[in-house]
């Protein structure tokens, strides 16, 4: 018998694991695509396949605020609200993760507590920030303040999360050699650290955009009185039943997968760079 | 205190604001109005009590609840663990090509980015009683009458944690196994251990923290839901949570922080028993 990974005719289990692999990204894909397909189902609605009389009417269904609801208003709160959470977390994040790459009194403590806010429950929180607003502070809840607190407890334990593993990759004594090699400091950061820490940046500011832009049990209490998308669209799996819903699903998911591919599109072009 | 503490501490500054602001105080504050006292129509009245804890742990329904919440998060663990080891084992000792087997990981972790709301809706036209898996079963005469159980079950709340949830296990197993160090196997088969054992004896022991710490998502994420569990399951099932989203909606907010607080203080001793098994922070560093 040999290694999986060694040359040669590729053993059974290889097969048997592919085919299970090929399953499994058929379970992840196929529901997506399932609703992609059917957003374009035509006026004999239904919600189910197969598609009759394909068209586009549910798209405009949906920036037609009579019937389903505030999505165009939905949106442009979601987003600068994701924007203004990528920008935060990746400022917060990137310098914390640089704090820690030193030992200090409390590290620990600060650490377990970015922890416990990644695991505690979204409700639960969302319960805590609407009590602090409505009764500690006297104001009332709103997606620029409340929500965006709410947002970041979730955003920032996963961006530090990104930030330890990426400066794990920084050894201290790169920094040391180039400044023996006579680099000024700023030198030293932009030619030794940026360029390995850059990619992890991308990778935080990917996290803290679409976890804002996607949140929904965070968001439940603490957006005040105007929703945000997931919110919106949660309102919708209850009051509509026309396909407009999976128009509203197709056009979300295209921004979040525009997003993503921004994002590991800049990280790849970056990698190319500095391989050359 | 030195200069660099002094950065250090400067560094870490606004994190531990934004820590406190966001999550220190308002848990500490649902502590606090658990045990305030409700009053119909006047609200929080701020009489010490511990009825609402009383209430609620004599209540069979909270039992019934936490055990379905139970129930739920063991299937969905053993389920995402079982998965998310194979696909993690596949792409890192299977896939020869780095650049393929990381491809092939995005492919998995791309979902993650997008709505969970839309995933989860995403299996009507799959599940549901003219969809996709019904009509094909009838088609090929499998069945004649549609499959019930198929939406609005716990089988059907099980397929949607396991869609949205198993990422957080093969990202971390992942990781875990991409550092094993390829010539501790073959030292394995060169003392004769078989492919089985070469998996448990070898691979499973090392990727240790990385399942550590899949779990902890999955137990915590499965524990703390409430909307995929009553979506997916019609409103039929209820979660440790539901119990809370019930008070909120009669704003008894007491009685759902004092429930808030059973399950906190449930998700953080499991994450401490986990947080015992392995050393998170020093994989983390390393």
């Amino acid at each position: 018998m040999s290694l999986p990974s060694s040359p040669g005719s590729r053993p059974w289990t290889f097969y048997v694991l592919a085919a299970f692999f090929t399953l499994f990204v058929i379970f992840l894909y196929g529901p997506m695509i399932s609703v992609l397909v059917l957003s374009f189902q035509g006026p004999n609605a239904s919600l189910v396949f197969p598609l009759r009389d394909p068209s586009t009417m549910w798209f405009d269904e949906l920036f037609n605020p009579r019937r389903t609801g505030d999505v165009v208003g939905a949106f442009d709160r979601s987003l600068p609200l994701a924007l203004i959470v990528m920008v935060l977390t990746v400022l917060i994040s990137v310098t914390a993760g640089f704090a820690f790459r030193r030992r200090f009194l409390g590290a620990s403590l600060i650490f377990y507590t970015a922890i416990a806010s990644l695991i505690v429950p979204g409700l639960v929180l969302s319960i805590g920030i609407l009590v602090t607003f409505k009764y500690l502070l006297g104001q009332s809840a709103a997606w620029y303040t409340s929500a965006l607190g709410a947002h970041l407890s979730w955003a920032l334990p996963f961006g530090l999360l990104i930030m330890f593993a990426i400066l794990g990759r920084l050894n201290p004594s790169y920094e040391e050699a180039a400044y023996d090699l006579g680099a000024s400091r700023w030198q030293t950061v932009k030619s030794v650290v940026v360029p390995i820490v850059f990619p992890g940046v991308i990778a935080v500011a990917l996290f803290g955009f679409t976890l804002s832009y996607d949140e929904f049990p965070r968001s439940w209490l603490t957006v005040g009185p105007k929703n945000t998308l997931p919110l919106e669209i949660w309102t919708m799996t209850t009051n509509v039943t026309s396909p407009a819903l999976y128009a509203l699903g197709t056009v979300t998911t295209i921004v979040s997968f525009l997003v993503i591919i921004l994002a590991l599109g800049s990280i790849l072009i970056i990698q190319r760079k500095r391989s050359r | 205190m030195t200069k660099k503490t002094a950065a250090s501490y400067l560094q870490v500054a606004p994190l531990t604001l934004v820590l406190a602001m966001f999550f220190v105080v308002p848990i500490a504050l649902v502590v606090v109005v658990s045990f305030f006292r409700y009053q119909m129509l006047v609200g929080i009245v701020r009489t010490f009590t511990l009825k609402n804890y009383i209430d609620l742990l004599s209540s069979p329904t909270t039992w019934a609840l936490y055990l379905s919440t139970v129930k739920f998060t063991l299937i969905v663990l053993v389920l995402t663990f079982v998965i998310g080891f194979w696909i993690a084992y596949f792409l890192v000792f299977h896939v020869r090509n780095l650049v393929v087997a990381i491809g092939l990981f995005l492919l998995c972790t791309i979902p993650f980015w997008t709505s969970n709301i839309i995933r989860m809706i995403s299996w009507r036209p799959i599940l549901g009683k003219e969809g996709l898996i019904n009509n094909a079963l009838i088609h090929t005469g499998i069945i004649d009458q549609p499959l019930n159980w198929l939406l609005y079950s716990d089988f059907s709340v099980v397929v949607a944690y396991v869609h949205l949830f198993t990422m957080f296990m093969i990202v971390p197993i992942f990781n875990s196994m991409a550092r094993i160090d390829k010539s501790l196997l073959e030292a394995a088969i060169d003392a004769g251990a078989n492919r089985w054992g070469v998996v448990w004896n070898v691979v499973l022991p090392l990727c240790k923290t990385g399942i550590a710490l899949g779990a902890l998502f999955v137990v915590t994420l499965v524990m703390g839901d409430f909307f995929v569990v009553t979506v997916m399951s019609g409103g039929l099932s209820g979660s440790a949570t539901s119990g809370i989203f019930n008070d909120l909606q009669i704003l008894n907010y007491p009685r759902a922080a004092a429930n808030a607080v059973l399950l906190l203080i449930i998700v953080l001793l499991i994450a401490a028993a986990i947080f015992r098994l392995v050393d998170v922070r020093k994989e983390l560093v390393r």
